[in-house]
């Protein structure tokens, strides 16, 4: 398997990048939403809510990134797979609905307040779920017929959906709960380390089930992680993945406070690098490839101008932003 | 066949009820970031608390407004694909870039800013924290800049070639694309009507207070403010509307007939007609009242230079009349209302009477919603007149959809209709619950004592 730096390849870089961005950084948003009901009513649900209400706005925009960005590099990819996944994603828009909204109504309607963190709680889990039965559903092959969806409206529901679906759920609360650690202290901060533990094995239960399952989707994917001589490429990742759970462990053990979220992250990004190795250079698993879907290279160079100059401006204004809400993030707001 | 075309009415019905929903965010949020960041100027400038008390009231209505929009708008980013697939194929190459633009240059200046003017003045200072808040409102017109561009090429294509593949793609260059024909009076346009939207609802705000107390110094700061932007920018709107209508005769004539109710061509000068009931089936407007030559004087500026009529167009060509010709005289004569209230409130400032004339004040207050009103039925207006195409004379509406069986349309939207009712209609009575709460006077300095100390004042939450 060889990569060439053409600009089809550059795009699916940079969406695949926009997408990791996404899945780690409204990632422990959608987890601290998750975990919302283990928390005390009052100032605990307030420090966890602070943790996250300045930045969960910047970390979204990368989902509109990814599909906004798919749609303009990779316009047949966008066509074939929103119609194939037409159910969960509408269920995790309609699910961002009720997160998004739940930062600013709980504050506003003391009396409905819990009915608004019951949505908050509610609309994550669905995104949550949504996005990983798209990633399942993605994986396990989507019906094309010429330029569009061959396929009926529920062929994306199957055993192997729904468990990339719950991993994706374990995983954001795995994600949500270290950055809880981090940005909170006493007894939620106590609570988050508990929270971490349970969900550390339920991820770590969850990659093991789903890096056992991928490989029998199809051929393809068997030939890539487990014959000679894909196996000398993928054999280390596994290992990595064991070796990275250890140390989480041990960090957690240490009650080390910004530790357990950098790992997670290596570890989320292992899994990353495990679904670029199945999917390369398919687009859409076995139909088609990134330079079938790639738009004329007229619109991709026009947007990698802009992508090179915006993206590192991005970044660095948002890692400033993080810099300014940096340390505890407190019951009472930002005094 | 027929459950195909079911399908295309059901996804029409829910693009058209998400936008329109998602439109009315926006066209409040532009506004109100200017005027957060004019207000937060004067305050930096003056030194008046006032102004700074004023900032933070509308500080609070706006995060809630803006977390409206931001939801409501991730739905359309998507619906392109879930829906209007064959659109995306076809038009991604051309329209794709230009979204990808607004996410880049506009989507997250404006997120990434947020935070910090809702939560960060004592973290970063004041002039840090105003240079967010500037940021915020650039942001927003950013945003405006590339979704109008991309609308209206939908419009008024051009600069593209077809490949291969059957996609629209760029010919030469990309200018020629972002600014076709129809954008730059679009943007003016929708641009200006955000701004009286805010200015309405403002001015509505310190209506209110006032006709509860003449006295109070708040509500004559927001309501003389808000004032002076109907006053002066009203007659501004309508001479961008001319011009936008004019554009849109040149580039897509049947729409203006069809905003017109001109079925027959008027060789000798069109007339126009006031009211009526336009029906495409008789090919006729039904009971009018019309002005004999008054058409052609507003659309040519001669009374008898002559005009077609929708039938010298296809009859499969033709919008849903009776849809564009009443939306855009909702729209018309709202404008001129509110024209109407700022010439008043002129009368008034000469007079000086601006805060004690209960009629103007009442009048204020039932204009309140009319902004959003305008502006829902001008986007009518323009995208009912687009039809039959999405890509205008190029790309049918019929052939855009997605291949999605109608019964999964038909409960989306269902699902679509319950939950927007329910959420943004919560939304909308909080912001009414902060507007009626008023501006709270200086309780504390900023960024002194913890403002959310008992969890029960929200209000004093942010900063």
């Amino acid at each position: 398997m060889s990569v060439s730096f053409d600009l089809a390849t550059i795009w699916a870089f940079i969406i695949a990048f926009a997408v990791f961005a996404y899945v780690v950084l409204d990632g422990f948003d959608l987890g601290i939403g998750i975990l919302f009901p283990s928390f005390a009513v009052g100032e605990e649900r307030d420090q966890a809510m602070n943790a996250i209400a300045p930045v969960w706005d910047g970390n979204e925009t990368w989902l509109v990134l990814g599909g906004g960005g798919l749609m303009a590099a990779f316009p047949l990819a966008y066509a074939i797979v929103m119609p194939a996944l037409y159910p969960p994603i509408i269920a995790m828009l309609l699910g961002l609905v009720f997160r998004g909204v739940g930062f600013e109504f709980r504050w506003r309607d003391p009396r409905h307040r819990a009915f608004w963190d019951f949505g908050f709680t509610a609309g994550s889990v669905v995104a949550a779920l949504a996005q990983g039965i798209t990633l399942g559903a993605l994986l396990q092959g989507i019906k094309v017929t010429g330029r569009g969806y061959g396929g009926g409206w529920l062929d994306w529901l199957t055993p192997f959906s729904l468990l990339t679906g719950g991993s994706v759920v374990a995983a954001y609360a795995l994600l949500g709960s270290c950055w809880l650690i981090a940005k909170t202290e006493g007894e939620a901060q106590r609570r988050a380390y508990r929270l971490a533990r349970g969900f550390g094995v339920a991820t770590i239960a969850a990659i093991v089930a789903v890096s056992a399952a991928t490989p029998f989707l199809t051929h393809d994917y068997y030939t890539r992680w487990l014959t000679m001589p894909g196996i000398l490429l993928t054999a280390p990742i596994p290992l990595l993945v064991g070796v990275l759970s250890l140390l989480f462990w041990r960090a957690l053990g240490s009650e080390a406070e910004y530790k357990p979220f950098l790992l997670v992250l290596a570890l989320f990004g292992l899994c990353f690098v495990g679904l670029g190795i199945s999917m390369y250079p398919f687009i859409v698993p076995n139909e088609v490839t990134i330079w079938a879907a790639a738009a004329p290279a007229s619109a991709q160079l026009f947007m990698l101008i802009g992508a090179g100059i915006m993206i590192p401006i991005i970044l660095a204004y948002s890692g400033w932003s993080y810099w300014v809400f940096r340390g505890k993030a407190g019951a009472t707001g930002y005094h | 066949m027929f459950d195909h075309v079911d399908a295309v009415n059901l996804a029409r019905a829910q693009f058209a009820f998400t936008v329109s929903f998602h439109f009315i965010f926006p066209a409040f949020s532009i506004g109100l970031a200017s005027y957060l960041a004019v207000l937060e100027g004067l305050w930096l400038s003056t030194g008046k608390q006032r102004f700074l008390d004023i900032y933070r009231f509308w500080l609070k209505i706006f995060a809630v407004a803006f977390a409206m929009g931001v939801v409501s708008g991730i739905v359309m980013s998507y619906q392109f694909g879930t829906n209007w697939a064959v659109f995306s194929d076809k038009t991604g190459p051309v329209i794709g870039p230009l979204m990808a633009y607004e996410v880049l240059t506009a989507f997250f200046l404006e997120a990434g800013f947020l935070g910090v003017m809702l939560f960060g003045m004592k973290k970063v200072g004041k002039r840090l924290h105003f240079a967010a808040t500037c940021a915020v409102a650039v942001g927003t017109f950013i945003s405006a800049f590339w979704i109008l561009s991309a609308n209206s090429w939908m419009h008024t294509p051009t600069g593209y070639a077809v490949n291969a593949q059957g996609q629209f793609v760029v010919a030469g260059s990309w200018l020629k694309v972002i600014f076709n024909p129809s954008f730059p009076y679009r943007l003016v346009h929708t641009v200006i009507a955000a701004y009286l939207t805010t200015s309405l609802v403002v001015g509505a705000t310190g209506a209110w207070h006032l006709l509860k107390d003449p006295a109070d110094r708040n509500a004559r700061t927001i309501f003389s403010m808000a004032m002076w932007m109907a006053a002066l920018v009203a007659p501004i709107q309508i001479a961008a509307g001319d011009a936008q209508g004019l554009n849109t005769l040149e580039h897509q004539p049947a729409k203006v007939l069809a905003m017109e109710g001109d079925y027959d061509a008027s060789p000798d000068g069109a007339p126009l007609i006031l009211f009526g009931l336009p029906s495409n089936e008789e090919g006729r407007v039904r009971y009018k009242v019309e002005i004999p030559h008054a058409g052609s004087l507003i659309l040519k500026h001669d009374p008898n230079a002559p005009l077609q009529g929708l039938k010298d167009f296809p009859r499969d060509e033709w919008a849903p009349v009776w849809i564009v010709f009443w939306s855009f005289r909702i729209m018309v004569a709202l404008g001129f209302a509110i024209f109407g209230l700022g010439l008043w409130s002129l009368v008034a400032r000469m007079r000086g009477k601006l805060y004690d004339w209960r009629w103007l004040h009442r009048a204020a207050l039932v204009m309140g919603p009319a902004g959003f009103v305008a502006v829902i039925a001008g986007w009518v207006t323009t995208e009912s007149g687009r039809q039959p195409w999405t890509v205008y004379g190029l790309l049918r509406t019929q052939e855009s959809v997605s291949p999605l069986a109608a019964p999964a349309v038909a409960s989306s939207l269902l699902a679509f209709v319950v939950v927007y009712f329910a959420v943004f209609g919560f939304g909308t009575w909080y912001i009414l619950k902060l507007i009626a709460k008023g501006v709270e006077v200086g309780e504390s300095e900023l960024g002194d004592a913890p403002i959310r100390a008992a969890g029960i004042t929200p209000a004093g939450q942010k900063l």
